[in-house]
């Protein structure tokens, strides 16, 4: 699996803990819903940074208040026709206002990585033998676009009438 | 009509070269069927029973001469030499290779026209009035707020996977022809108390299995808020509606379950956070597009009452087909003209590609170079000199588009069914086929008056059957096709669902049964009354007993 973070080809630093495992003594790590919610107070005192797995059907109204505390909430796709996720980016970004990384991660195919990034989604975890190449081609598919979102791209609309530099 | 700019141009280019590489990929077995499966139904791709079909996005059912021109050069080169007008104003091409689509979206691409989402679980194709902006009774211009949503939708990044299909539909007549209570959302325009003009904004109509009238999810909202508005009622959607069973996966089931009021608030506390953000529409844009559905330049003309009334009475025909297949105009001196696509023969909808040219030559000589798709499978001139009624006549007559039957029993919505759909249960064009053969004459078909069959060949229900004045389901009982009646339904401002008349009936029993139900109608009509009119007036008994008599009504399947 591979992980494209602004575009390049990453390390993944986060551990990711399952359900019921003991949590590593030190280092960054991605850990589930429940697992964040059952040890939030152990979580919070650690020195690296702690990442939060949503399910498709988690909302990110759950960590709303926590979010302060987390660099990073994966989102993920069960299926790549569940498309609840990227409603979700869009709301960490723009209603939430999180700063931090935004992981698409499951089923993630090189045809919808374009939309990911439109709606606030920075990294990218999937299967490819060549990972960088299909997120260039991916990225280079389309220049104009109807809808705001959370990338801030300027719409059609918005060149037409009012273009900014 | 809408004219692409260089921005929409560019768009549409660069979506039909990433269409190209997914079908490189997918021939080429990068791509596996599942994976491949949605990225063509977002371009139009389906795969029936017997070959690829295309759908092609015909926008709220506007359409340019040359686009007609270049629809019929398509049906020669890559299909077999004729398209099919369907219930969502867009045209099927039932024979196309898979390999030869990427050409055939640049093709079309090239007169500004795409197939991008007409089918899919996303925002499908925006449909409306068929009339728009020539319509008499029109309170305003819905084309320019389609175009609109035509935009917002295209390749929309959060809802392009929604949970199911979405169908947006606009009217601007208080007389609504698209039908917008059964459709995901209803778009209505209207004056406020103010006497300001906005939409009512209808949410979770639909037909299908289980079909549902739509529910006012507000009374009023601004134009410049509508796309904010819609945005609301997608996101609440795309994040609440159901993604466990695909048959309980449209907005019509989750507002349902939630209810309206439950729904209304999380669209409202949605859109308090978005309608003052950047889809507020500027009024620059508003205008832009405005300039784009300018009135023609329309002739200064008088009503020509007297003509007319002169070439009817030596005319009979023309006299018959004035009366059914044209519709008053806004300005005076000018019809709206319906080419009624019912010939015997020939399925409800269906066009060959040398008719398609002759239609386009005639929208240029007759009607400002444009041709409107119906809801119900027909097209109209929306813009026709009075003076040129009698003579358009001849030339449509000739085209077999004349037939006077318009809204009658002859002018009925059918699906393509078992005949080439890989859903359907039952073949409903013979049965269309059947109910015409049955009432062929034009004075029998005057003299019933308005009566709207609608024929699905599944519950999908792509032929409207609960929404025909008549509705017909085909379905599957043991490896037999029968026919479900349902009547009473309606689709226009005062949308009703069909009721069950009984049990199902065998192909060869169900244009016995139209007949009955007709006499039956004709022996209880008031002055005045329109079938629908008597049945809402004298209920379901009295056409169940002339179907059924003393049959065991359980018994029949």
């Amino acid at each position: 699996m591979a992980l494209i973070k602004h575009g390049n080809l990453v390390e993944d630093l986060f551990t990711a803990v399952g359900d019921g495992d003991e949590l590593p003594s030190k280092g960054a790590v991605l850990v589930s819903l429940e697992c964040w919610q059952d040890n939030r107070a152990a979580l919070l005192e650690r020195a690296d940074a702690v990442g939060v797995r949503l399910h498709s059907d988690q909302s990110p109204e759950l960590i709303e208040d926590d979010l302060k505390h987390i660099s990073l909430v994966a989102l993920e796709f069960p299926a790549f026709r569940d498309g609840r996720a990227y409603s979700y980016a869009r709301m960490l970004r723009e209603r939430f206002g999180f700063k931090g990384e935004v992981r698409a991660v499951g089923d993630v195919l090189m045809e919808q990585l374009h939309f990911m990034l439109r709606t606030g989604f920075d990294a990218f975890e999937f299967e490819s033998d060549d990972p960088v190449r299909q997120f260039e081609t991916a990225m280079a598919d389309f220049s104009v676009w109807y809808q705001p979102s959370s990338d801030g791209k300027q719409t059609a609309t918005q060149l037409r009438h009012f273009p900014r530099r | 009509m809408y004219r692409y700019d260089e921005f929409d141009q560019k768009l549409i280019a660069e979506r039909v070269k990433q269409f190209d590489r997914q079908v490189t990929r997918r021939l080429a077995g990068e791509l596996t069927e599942d994976q491949f499966k949605p990225l063509r139904l977002m371009n139009g791709l389906y795969l029936q029973l017997h070959a690829y079909m295309l759908r092609v996005n015909v926008p709220y059912g506007t359409l340019g001469s040359k686009q007609m021109r270049r629809f019929a050069e398509i049906a020669r080169k890559y299909d077999r030499g004729y398209g099919h007008f369907t219930t969502r104003q867009n045209i099927q091409y039932n024979w196309v290779k898979l390999e030869d689509t990427p050409q055939i979206l640049k093709d079309l691409a090239e007169v500004e026209v795409t197939a991008i989402q007409s089918s899919g679980n996303c925002v499908r194709n925006i449909t409306s009035d068929q009339y728009a902006g020539s319509a008499k009774d029109e309170l305003a211009d819905p084309r320019m707020y389609c175009e609109l949503l035509r935009q917002y939708s295209v390749l929309h990044p959060e809802f392009s996977y929604l949970p199911r299909k979405f169908k947006i539909a606009v009217t601007g007549s208080p007389n609504d022809r698209a039908a917008v209570a059964v459709h995901d959302i209803g778009l209505r325009m209207h004056l406020n108390e103010a006497g300001a003009l906005g939409f009512e904004v209808l949410v979770g109509g639909g037909l299908g299995r289980l079909p549902y009238i739509g529910h006012t999810i507000r009374d009023w909202i601004e134009p410049e808020h509508i796309l904010s508005y819609v945005e609301a009622i997608l996101r609440v959607y795309n994040m609440h509606g159901r993604r466990d069973n695909i048959h309980k996966a449209r907005i019509k089931i989750i507002v349902a379950q939630m209810g309206i009021d439950k729904y209304r608030e999380l669209v409202e506390a949605e859109w308090e956070r978005i309608k003052d953000g950047p889809l507020q529409v500027p009024d620059e844009e508003i205008e832009r597009i405005e300039n784009y559905f300018a009135p023609p330049q329309y002739d200064a003309l008088e009503d020509e009452t007297e003509l007319l009334l002169a070439q009817s009475a030596d005319n009979a025909g023309f006299d018959r087909w004035q009366k059914s297949n044209t519709v008053e105009h806004k300005v005076s001196g000018y019809r709206i003209v319906n080419l009624t696509l019912k010939a015997i023969g020939l399925p409800p909808g269906d066009m060959d590609a040398d008719t398609m040219d002759a239609v386009a030559d005639l929208a240029d000589r007759y009607s400002f170079g444009e041709i409107r798709v119906s809801h119900r499978q027909n097209l109209s001139f929306v813009d026709v000199r009075q003076r040129d009624l009698l003579e358009l006549w001849k030339a449509l007559d000739e085209l077999k588009l004349a037939r006077p039957v318009l809204d009658a029993v002859s002018d009925m919505i059918c699906c393509p069914g078992l005949d080439y759909c890989a859903l359907a249960n039952a073949r409903s064009i013979p049965i269309a086929d059947d109910i015409n053969r049955r009432f062929v004459d034009i004075d029998e078909l005057a003299d019933i008056g308005e009566l709207k069959i609608n024929i699905s060949g599944c519950m999908n229900a792509c032929g409207h059957h609960h929404v025909g004045h008549i509705g017909i389901l085909g379905v599957d009982k043991r490896g037999e096709e029968f026919f479900q009646l349902t009547l009473g339904g309606s689709s226009d401002q005062n949308a009703s669902l069909g009721d069950r008349l009984g049990p199902g009936l065998p192909q060869a029993d169900v244009p016995d049964a139209i007949a009955a139900i007709i006499d039956r109608y004709k022996s209880l009509r008031e002055q005045g009354e329109r079938f629908l009119d008597t049945y809402r007036r004298v209920g379901i008994e009295p056409f169940k007993d002339a179907v059924y008599g003393d049959k065991d009504r359980k018994a029949v399947a």
